[in-house]
């Protein structure tokens, strides 16, 4: 039996920071997705949404809010929170109901309106919180934990500020032709390198801002697409586990690690374990992918991923982008959309905004920045507070 | 000091040589941080009695940052604005990386990886009524 599901649409709106109603935002982007599949709202059987935490009560049942906004249509209904892996997990949540033979056809949305500056925890005193208490204890902000990837880097690999400026450059160029980005510039060394520092040793062009916009896909089972006569994208692997104790590489929002001191850490990384399991689902490894969208929440992570996705061995991410490897044109494109460093986060939204340019590009869609004959696509990111996120694609 | 109240009770002492609480598992030995949970966290242990115990007082920069824009609250910064160093710190024996603010007057420029560090109680900010642990270099 295949465990495979049709992406039979998708939808996107640009990212911004206009500060609209986040629903707004998704039913924009759902009606995209419900055009492009030619699939009636009515017709829909299941909506999952993706939470926010940032838009009061409405956010945290951002499915239902988005359905009512959509016009009730008596679909059955899930709210998915895992941070920045939220849509990945919508994703799953529908694709289990559609190989359950529980529903033929589902639509995922995630939307969001991000406040200007640093991604704040929740309001109130709520001091048994670690994500209260990062701030408060330690004055925690996310980009503090990016920078402790980031110099370790420099400390394992040698990994310089110039080898991340290179992937920003790359995300830039990579970003210019495509009509959803934020920010179409292209940018130098000279520009990353002049920009202020935020948290050492990354700057302000090393690390992605947050935005508004929202993402939908349409899915439904093969046989419902069969039945429409769609040769559609396919989604062959979901990847939404969480860490394997000792979990020892810090962790946001957390304030420690986990203990190796009776349990040997697992064979491996969290980061390599998300990536590990989608392969496995899709009975695939890394040789056979033509691109990756990866979560570049900065450019030095970026480098990361290419290791934690198997482009490379651990410490040769730099030789593969000085190559230019991961540029389009080059051996394996990786965020062929411009990536974080284009769009900037917005949370809910960016797991399915990472399938969207997935389908446009295995469809050969992708103008300006399509990735020749692709035919396979992984797309990887994790959510605070241990969310994997992984969803590899198929034509 | 004598107003001033840790910022999280029960997480550190703060005695003339302070050191972080955390728990050890009596029955498979594991350690952790905070010390909030009532279980065991090993999947491998079905422990209940998590004992409080003083972790170790010194341990070395696993990595660190310096961050030069003020935190959105609840974080509380000085003013005018300083900027402030971030440390994750391993424990040896607890094999265990702890995070901390870099002591108030340490150099931050001569930072390193690998550099050993000690516990201290300090405000969380100069001048706040409410103390914390951070991580101060060892000469």
């Amino acid at each position: 039996m295949s465990n495979e599901v049709a992406i039979l649409g998708a939808g996107m709106t640009a990212w911004g920071k206009e500060g609209r109603y986040f629903a707004s935002y998704g039913v924009e982007a759902a009606r995209g997705a419900l055009a492009d599949a030619g699939v009636d709202w009515r017709d829909v059987q299941f909506i999952a949404g993706g939470e926010t935490v940032r838009n009061g009560y409405p956010g945290y049942v951002a499915g239902s809010t988005i359905a009512q906004a959509l016009g009730w249509n008596g679909a059955r209904v899930a709210t998915c929170y895992a941070a920045c892996a939220s849509g990945a997990q919508a994703i799953d949540v529908a694709r289990a109901r559609i190989l359950a033979g529980l529903s033929d056809v589902a639509l995922v949305v995630g939307a969001d309106t991000t406040p200007k500056g640093f991604l704040a925890p929740s309001g109130g005193e709520r001091r048994t919180d670690a994500d209260w208490l990062r701030f408060r204890l330690l004055g925690a902000t996310n980009p503090t934990y990016f920078a402790f990837y980031a110099r370790r880097r420099m400390e394992l690999y040698g990994s310089t500020e110039r080898d991340w400026a290179l992937v920003k450059i790359k995300n830039a160029k990579h970003g210019l032709s495509n009509p959803r980005a934020r920010y179409r510039k292209e940018v130098t060394v000279e520009d990353v390198l002049a920009s202020p520092m935020v948290s050492d040793p990354l700057r302000l062009l090393q690390v992605c801002t947050t935005s508004d916009g929202a993402a939908a896909v349409v899915l439904s089972s093969l046989e419902y697409s069969r039945s429409r006569g769609a040769d559609p994208v396919r989604v062959s692997a979901v990847s939404t586990i969480t860490p394997t104790y000792p979990q020892t590489i810090i962790e946001m929002p957390y304030l420690a690690t986990d203990s190796a001191a009776v349990a040997a850490p697992p064979e491996r990384l969290f980061r390599d374990a998300i990536a590990h399991a989608a392969y496995q689902e899709a009975g695939i490894g890394p040789e056979d992918l033509d691109l990756a969208e990866v979560y570049d929440l900065s450019t030095a992570l970026e480098l990361d991923w290419y290791e934690n996705i198997g482009l490379c061995k651990q410490g040769e991410a730099e030789r593969l982008i000085n190559d230019g490897d991961t540029a389009l044109g080059g051996r394996i494109p990786v965020n062929p959309s411009g990536g974080l460093a284009c769009f900037g986060e917005a949370v809910p939204a960016q797991a399915i905004a990472q399938v969207c340019e997935l389908t446009w590009q295995l469809r050969g869609q992708a103008q300006g920045r399509q990735v020749e004959g692709a035919r396979v696509g992984l797309s990887i990111n994790q959510g605070l507070f241990g969310h994997g996120s992984a969803v590899i694609c198929v034509r | 000091m004598p107003d001033a109240a840790p910022a999280v009770d029960g997480w550190f002492t703060t005695t003339d040589q302070p050191s972080l609480v955390g728990a050890r598992c009596s029955t498979c030995g594991t350690y952790l941080f905070p010390p909030t949970a009532v279980f065991c966290p090993n999947p491998a242990c079905d422990g209940t009695d998590l004992e409080r115990v003083e972790l170790s007082r010194t341990g070395t920069i696993w990595s660190y940052t310096i961050n030069h824009y003020a935190p959105p609250p609840p974080a509380v910064s000085p003013d005018p604005y300083e900027p402030y160093g971030v440390a994750a710190v391993e424990l040896a024996r607890e094999q265990l990386v702890v995070l901390g603010k870099i002591a108030d007057g340490a150099d931050l420029d001569a930072l390193t990886v690998g550099m050993p560090v000690e516990l201290v109680v300090e405000p969380v900010i100069p001048g706040s009524d409410e103390v914390v642990w951070k991580w101060r270099p060892v000469p």
